[in-house]
């Protein structure tokens, strides 16, 4: 069983965290505004790349926190893991009106 | 178990070649892209059903390779939503003839399959799924537990282990078929029908004209197509990427294995949700125990140990005698799982690319049925009635076929 490096408690083993999938996105900053079409898109549909892969953990047996991780799909290696949230976003939100 | 008869000494000697080996042509009238049982099953009918010959089938790797040769062999229809029995269920009635069909022997055995229950959830779920069953014509009884130690003795239906068998639902029909001979079966056929398959050919890339596909790109050259037909599985997000086609599919590793030869002892098919295994005997006499996924995206055909722990641990409660057997070999295969469990079957935005996806966890069951759905449905450029259900655009419309009860594994 690999390990995984957790930011705050150190190398473990890979049956202590759950896995969150695809990383970095964006709950709608309008969401009133989107269609039938656009909530499909970000209810159901994800980035399946072979290769590497951003993507959510959560150290569940752990320190039950969620840290951000870069993993090949191919060799289920990780590039790198980081405390969830030290990611710039990828899309600033949107100033809400008044 | 008193037979005299070795395990395995009935089974047909090893065959033949059954294809030839063609060069690929320039072109094409359809294109299928995957070798494995759903590729070969459409090209099978679309030569029989339909007289269309002028067919590919390129398989990046060795024919049947893929899933094919990965999956536990289980064919049930106990689905619960109409749309999927109706197409679980005409798959089952062509394994019933495929044999003749094919003119090969498949192995094909109806030994049953015990769905166990272990909550009252459990058996609430059940029980309204074998009633579902019935409405659609599909053979489905409710068991208690001991009925199910009548059909299957070597279950452990005793209240003192952690998840109690609380009864199980029982399909007579179901069964497993030798899924090696079931590919070799379509091949022969599609092969002999005039069809060309072609091996070691992998499709790296699209000839995109407007809103039309002329052509796939391979690692054997270019080759041109009037329909292009995808049935490959896990990689299918990887080929519609390249069309930037999204698909709401994810990729995860499925494990299986199975134990050294032992005399018959398992005489049909057990399957917990609750426990998480599920188990058969093959021919030979191997015991064939699958699980849930990974569950991390991945294409590396392989899966972590802490999966086969767990699906051990259920199969020791549930079967005691299984205690002692060792593990032989265990593989994974890699399965496109979409949100609602059921299959992505028909069109894409390019109005001569259709896809067949998604099958998950269930795909070999299909494999007939939706050989037999998706070749009428490329014949006539439209959906056929038993796979318009599963179009791409449920996921815009909600009309979602939500099968995560009787898919059988986590997803």
């Amino acid at each position: 069983m690999q390990l995984i490096t957790c930011p705050w408690c150190g190398p473990r083993e890979e049956n202590e965290f759950r896995y969150g999938g695809q990383a970095g996105l964006e709950y709608p900053a309008d969401p009133a505004a989107l269609d039938d079409e656009q909530w499909a898109r970000f209810v159901f549909f994800r980035d399946n790349p072979e290769g590497a892969f951003a993507e959510r953990w959560c150290h569940d047996a752990g320190c039950r926190r969620w840290l951000r991780a870069v993993r090949d799909t191919r060799t289920y290696v990780f590039a790198e893991t980081r405390p969830y949230g030290s990611f710039p976003r990828r899309s600033a939100r949107p100033e809400r009106s008044a | 178990m008193t037979s005299t008869v070795p395990p395995g000494a009935a089974l047909p000697e090893h065959p033949d070649f059954l294809w030839r080996t063609p060069e690929p042509k320039k072109t094409y009238d359809v294109v299928i892209v995957g070798g494995g049982g759903h590729g070969l099953a459409t090209a099978h009918y679309l030569a029989q059903k339909h007289g269309i010959t002028n067919v590919a089938v390129l398989e990046r790797g060795w024919l049947a390779g893929g899933n094919m040769a990965r999956n536990t062999t289980l064919i049930r229809s106990n689905y619960l939503w109409d749309e999927s029995a109706a197409i679980y269920e005409h798959s089952l009635k062509l394994w019933e003839g495929l044999e003749d069909d094919l003119g090969y022997p498949i192995l094909f055995s109806q030994r049953g399959v015990l769905n166990l229950a272990h909550t009252e959830q459990d058996v609430r779920d059940s029980v309204r799924r074998v009633e579902a069953n019935r409405l659609n014509g599909i053979d489905a009884e409710w068991l208690g537990p001991d009925e199910v130690a009548k059909i299957c003795p070597i279950v452990n239906v005793s209240d003192d282990i952690r998840y109690p068998v609380q009864g199980a639902t029982y399909q007579p029909r179901a069964g497993i078929a030798k899924h090696d001979y079931v590919a070799w079966g379509f091949a022969r056929r599609a092969d002999a029908a005039g069809i060309d398959i072609i091996q070691n050919c992998q499709v790296t890339d699209f000839v995109v004209d407007g809103d039309r596909v002329t052509g796939v790109r391979t690692t054997r050259g270019d080759i041109g197509c009037g329909t292009v037909a995808l049935c490959a599985a896990g990689h299918t997000s990887v080929l519609l990427d390249r069309l930037g086609v999204r698909t709401p599919l994810q990729s995860h590793p499925l494990q299986a294995l199975v134990s050294e030869l032992l005399e018959p002892v398992h005489p049909t098919i057990v399957m917990s949700n609750a426990v998480h295994v599920y188990v058969s005997q093959a021919h030979k006499g191997e015991l064939v125990m699958g699980a849930g996924v990974d569950g991390y995206n991945g294409y590396g055909r392989r899966g972590a140990f802490g999966v086969i722990e767990r699906q051990m641990a259920a199969a020791v409660e549930l079967f005691p005698v299984f205690a002692r057997a060792h593990l032989l070999r265990s593989w994974a295969g890699i399965v496109d799982v979409t949100p609602d469990a059921s299959p992505i079957v028909g069109h894409t935005p390019y109005e001569n690319v259709l896809v067949n996806a998604g099958w998950g966890t269930g795909g070999f069951k299909a494999t007939p049925g939706i050989g037999w759905a998706f070749a009428d449905t490329v014949a006539h450029g439209r959906p056929h009635p038993l796979v318009a259900p599963f179009a791409l655009e449920r996921f815009v419309t909600g009309a979602l076929v939500d099968e995560h009860g009787a898919a059988g594994v986590a997803h």
